[in-house]
């Protein structure tokens, strides 16, 4: 019982989490336009290397934030080219840009900083107190003390569920990935809706990599996110294409993970902990305890017939 | 020109435009072009050491993409063959550490029939899923892979293959369940003949036997399959098993002939790469023997380029990025061409990237 109340541990589940939710929400976005985007690690891995090259090259942590952002969504652009454009298999791209972001970050943190890695006086976004929550047992402490980001979820979060079940653009873009001839049959471009939706994915997986980077830490390591882009799929597929189901799988897994990490140096394994996440989804996608549901025509490349 | 030039153009032109990327990537950081591509061909094939130490590599590297390129034939994507490679592995450490007295060559056959065994059954699980609860391979492979890897970690941390110490490691194997070296102070084994023998025989069940047929129609043509009386689900199966086998023995051999124990590093993503093996490949199993060499000479390559010229060994990850890019989106020379020709977008031929059957798609 004394492992639940541990307040450490709800701190951790929140670090944890965010990354997660952020990624997952952003993949949501691309598969609901019929995009499968396995990229999400390789635009996370990119944005939390350039958040850290340029937070510390301007002094200015926003800065870091913005050209962070700004490079997962160059990443996710030239994923929707290869994919949207040229159709080639998007899991087969995304494999690309997962290599290309692995490789890029690694040989640009060598090339630039050397041995000693990235630069201590690098700025990280700053944390926010809030406290009069500080007062709540158990769960205040991981409450009332966040990186500013993490406060942005809220909003994030809300967005993207008025976004995606309020809006004309939401309705559209979620026809795009049940059945795109649909869409295109009222005279909208099927590509340029799957192309919001990767590009979604691309600054929501920019905003999981700068947190990352300079939002918990103010450095960059080789491979640093380390499958998180993975988990934040799965939690999207876990949370069945749903934002709250995202949000709730992300918590889960992110507890799953936090829980792995208090455990370490007790009798329970924590390797064992952490292959929970990959075994409930495949539970989930087998439909064996309560099936999900993916988008119709998620994963299948549309050609757009020249009018 | 002959077809099979025809065909080998366009994988060969994306590995020199991996090169040139690389190259001036290199350039453009402060590492002459030049420094960096004779330190990659002295790393991979400049010595009879380096040449070896490529070898050592091309040997998982094969294996395990010929089980990619039989899924990919059987329109199934085996994205998470580093789990099934994993699997072969633990099987064959458990077998090979095992003890007792075996009659000569027993042992080794057992390891190896261990690693296969372990490395099929793993890969029944996604291909069971697949065929009949319409669970994406792509998905369940994956995952799987994941839980696969922290499964072998708890082994050599907490669990029965655990060495006592502070890094987490397996007990080694015993002398008689390890592949005999073939190249004095090298760590090239006489795997490299059971790659071989492996790719001959993938050679052979794709292109002359019944099974190989069905397989590749299943890609081509689910439809067809079960118009053809050929049961797709039990196909779909058999695929999954045969490239997880190949998979789990690539574990095997790299524990019997390499690492001789179950560690963190024994496995360096193989997996993931051999992927980028078998798509330049085209699943040809042919095609896997330059293909993987290629790719072996590139790790070994880089590895070298860090400790002799200092340029970060990450490059070969940047290399192949761009390569499995350009593999993918093959059309992107089409579309240069036909740009380059009438000057605007004209009718592309369809993609010869062998895609994923777009068939039921339930990801």
């Amino acid at each position: 019982m004394s492992f639940f109340l541990n307040p450490e541990l709800w701190a951790l589940t929140v670090t944890v989490s965010v990354p997660l939710i952020y990624a997952s929400l952003g993949g949501m976005f691309s598969e609901r336009g019929g995009v499968v985007n396995i990229a999400m690690e390789g635009m996370m891995l990119m944005s939390a290397f350039v958040s850290v090259a340029f937070a510390y090259a301007s002094h200015n942590a926003w800065i870091g934030l913005l050209a962070g952002v700004a490079s997962g969504a160059a990443m996710s652009l030239l994923f929707a080219w290869a994919t949207l454009k040229l159709q080639a298999d998007q899991v087969v791209v995304g494999m690309a840009i997962n290599l290309l972001a692995l490789g890029l970050t690694g040989y640009f943190l060598d090339a630039f900083y050397g041995y000693n890695g990235t630069p201590i006086s690098t700025p990280s976004l700053p944390t926010w107190h809030l406290n009069v929550l500080s007062h709540l047992p158990v769960l205040g402490p991981a409450l009332a003390q966040e990186n500013v980001l993490t406060y942005l979820l809220i909003p994030t979060l809300l967005g993207a569920q008025y976004a995606l079940f309020r809006t004309p653009w939401g309705l559209r873009l979620r026809s795009m990935g049940e059945k795109p001839e649909a869409g295109r049959s009222a005279g909208l471009s099927v590509l340029r809706y799957r192309l919001s939706g990767v590009l979604l994915s691309g600054i929501l997986s920019g905003i999981a990599g700068a947190y990352l980077s300079i939002g918990v830490l103010n450095s960059f390591n080789v491979d640093m996110t380390a499958g998180r882009g993975y988990i934040a799929l799965a939690a999207m597929i876990f949370g069945n294409w749903k934002p709250k189901g995202a949000l709730m799988a992300s918590l889960i897994f992110g507890f799953l993970s936090a829980a792995s990490i208090q455990l370490q140096g007790s009798i329970i394994p924590s390797d064992i902990v952490l292959m929970v996440p990959y075994l409930l989804t495949v539970v989930a996608v087998a439909g064996i305890v309560g099936r999900t549901t993916p988008p119709a025509a998620d994963g299948i490349p549309y050609q757009e017939e020249s009018l | 020109m002959k077809k099979w030039a025809l065909s080998a153009l366009k994988p060969l032109l994306t590995v020199v435009l991996g090169l040139i990327v690389s190259g001036l990537i290199g350039q453009l950081t402060g590492y002459p072009a030049s420094a960096v591509m004779s330190a990659l061909w002295l790393g991979s094939v400049g010595t009879v050491t380096n040449f070896a130490s490529t070898l050592v590599i091309f040997i998982p590297l094969s294996l395990t993409a010929l089980g990619i390129a039989i899924a990919f034939r059987a329109g199934l994507f085996n994205i998470g063959a580093e789990g099934q490679y994993w699997m072969g592995a633990i099987a064959a450490t458990w077998v090979g550490a095992m003890g007792g007295a075996w009659p000569p060559g027993v042992h080794l056959l057992a390891v190896i029939l261990a690693a296969i065994v372990a490395g099929g059954l793993y890969a029944m699980i996604p291909g069971l899923l697949k065929a009949y609860r319409g669970a994406h391979e792509v998905i369940t492979t994956m995952m799987l892979s994941y839980a696969a890897v922290e499964f072998g970690h708890y082994l050599i941390e907490k669990g029965p293959l655990m060495l006592p110490g502070a890094i987490p490691e397996s007990p080694a194997i015993a002398q008689s369940a390890t592949l005999p070296i073939l190249v004095p102070t090298t760590e090239l084994s006489a795997g490299i003949f059971l790659a071989l023998g492996a790719i001959l025989i993938a050679a052979w069940l794709m292109t002359r036997t019944r099974l190989g047929f069905e397989i590749t129609l299943l890609g081509k043509n689910p439809k067809a399959t079960r118009l053809a009386g050929v049961s797709a689900p039990k196909l779909t199966v058999i695929s999954m098993v045969i490239a997880g086998a190949f998979a789990g023995l690539a574990g095997g051999v790299q524990i019997s002939g390499v690492s001789h124990q179950l560690m963190d590093s024994f496995a360096n993503q193989y997996g993931f790469t051999a992927i980028v093996v078998a798509l330049l490949a085209r699943n040809n199993p042919w095609g896997i023997i330059p293909s993987a060499f290629l790719f072996a000479a590139l790790q070994s390559g880089a590895g070298y380029m860090q400790m002799n010229a200092n340029i970060p060994a990450q490059m070969a990850y940047v290399i192949q990025g761009a390569i499995v890019f350009m593999v993918a989106a093959d059309r992107m020379f089409d579309w240069a061409w036909i740009r380059f020709r009438k000057g605007r977008w004209g009718q592309m031929p369809p993609s010869e990237t062998p895609a994923i059957a777009h068939e039921e798609v339930s990801l």
